[in-house]
């Protein structure tokens, strides 16, 4: 697949993106001290009567700050418009390569000029997709060369990120509508069969030990102990946030309920740890049982 | 810095940074550079990064510092050249380290490297010219050396 955004950036290659531009400021001890109260340098040739400009300083008396490069030519803006346009909206500096051919020192007036270097073919990075672009800069001082400033950004247009996404709803149905009627009320209430008695859980319409299609329910008391767990590390679900844990819990009335342990880090969770039921609100729309370890129950 | 213990293998003292996010800020405003990115992470986080970091010309002051620190005011940095890896995040602690690869006597590079918690931020090379006594120094050794 050719990529024909890439052959028209490539024509920019060898233009101009500045010419003839101004530094807004002549060098001066203002800026200097502050970038060196940044940068920590206490270097005491930047400082005092016979104060030079740290060298690493060069690009900084070209910027356009907040009122923009005026030396910027059309060129510059139309292959950055270019670019955005297709979607490479935001840009990152990747390199920097500068000379330094005389010391600057307060005074010195800067002008500059800049070439596009070199427009590289669309790469993917961390960041996403996109490209690099070199530029060189010559800076002068007083007109003389005072150095240069080769500048590498990456155009691209950022990766895209998924939004939040909402939890799975559960599967409501005539045989388990009633579970999750009184869940909503905040109580958890289990299957007892009505010919032998059995408690069952998750709900069904028979009795798994006698065929029953009768039953009656018991509330949980809410007690209950994590009776085994596994830890969830992959493939992601837009709604959680791996690593986590699934606690398979055991009830005080011995029936088993695959659940969320809370209040504990997922690489808590053991065995055996007493829990208690709690209720969660899930999205503004729901309520889930959920198992909260009991104080003194994790390590 | 005693000059006379110069030479290619020299390691540099290393220089831990607390990449706070005030340095962040503070660096990128004292280099004019107002990319959003660099200030407010809300506007960073819809780019697509976790967080404001650190801009390139912060990092660019920070190795100039880190080496004439070591070899002192009159030490004249000839040249910078870098390239960032892992970006710079509040919080994080940069730890510059550096050492000579090449020294004629009077220039000499130094390879620096800059790691984070994320790996690499910042590896590069630097030129810097040395004061006088030790040109003079060398070209006194030189003859010896080639003995
Ligand atoms: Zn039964």
């Amino acid at each position: 697949m050719t990529d024909e955004l890439y052959a028209r950036l490539k024509a920019y290659e060898g233009q101009a993106a500045a010419a003839s531009g101004v530094g807004k400021d002549p060098v001066n001890e203002s800026m200097i001290r502050h970038w060196c109260e940044a940068m920590g340098d206490n270097n005491a040739a930047y400082a005092g009567p016979d104060a030079v400009a740290p060298p690493t300083m060069l690009q900084v008396w070209t910027m356009g700050g907040l009122s923009g490069h005026a030396g910027r030519t059309a060129a510059q803006d139309e292959l950055f418009a270019l670019l955005e346009g297709a979607g490479f909206t935001s840009v990152v500096a990747t390199d920097c390569e500068q000379e330094y051919l005389r010391t600057l020192r307060p005074g010195n007036r800067i002008t500059y000029d800049a070439v596009i270097e070199c427009v590289s073919e669309r790469k993917t990075t961390k960041l996403g997709t996109g490209y690099f672009i070199t530029t060189r800069t010559d800076v002068r001082a007083d007109g003389e060369p005072a150095g240069t400033h080769r500048f590498r950004v990456l155009k691209y247009a950022p990766r895209a990120r998924e939004p939040k996404a909402n939890r799975p709803r559960p599967v409501i149905n005539r045989d388990n509508a009633g579970f999750w009627e009184k869940v909503a009320e905040h109580r958890l209430l289990i299957q007892r069969c009505g010919g032998c008695g059995t408690l069952r859980f998750p709900w069904l319409p028979g009795c798994g030990c006698c065929g029953s299609q009768d039953w009656d329910t018991v509330e949980a008391s809410g007690s209950g102990s994590v009776f085994s767990y596994v830890v969830m590390h992959h493939p992601p679900f837009p709604a959680f946030d791996p690593p986590f844990a699934v606690g398979l819990i055991e009830l005080a009335e011995g029936v088993r309920i695959v659940s969320s342990v809370v209040g504990v880090a997922h690489d808590k969770v053991r065995i055996g740890m007493p829990v208690e039921l709690e209720f969660t609100s899930v999205d503004g729309e729901f309520e889930l049982p959920v198992f909260r370890v009991v104080q003194g129950g994790a390590d | 810095m005693d000059r006379g213990l110069i030479g290619a293998g020299t390691a540099l003292p290393p220089l831990t940074v607390p990449v706070t996010r005030t340095l962040i800020v503070a660096g990128a405003i004292a280099s004019r550079d107002f990319q959003d990115v660099h200030h407010d992470a809300e506007l960073a986080e819809q780019k697509g990064s976790p967080d404001i970091f650190m801009n390139i010309l912060t990092t660019n002051g920070l190795v100039g510092r880190y080496v004439t620190d070591f070899f002192g005011e009159q030490a004249l940095l000839r040249k910078v050249a870098i390239r960032l890896g892992a970006p710079n995040y509040p919080g994080d602690t940069m730890v510059l380290s550096g050492s000579i690869g090449a020294f004629d006597g009077t220039t000499a590079e130094v390879r620096v490297v800059g790691t984070n918690s994320l790996g690499n931020h910042v590896t590069g090379t630097v030129k810097v010219t040395l004061p006088g006594p030790a040109r003079v120094r060398e070209a006194e050794i030189l003859p010896e050396a080639g003995a």
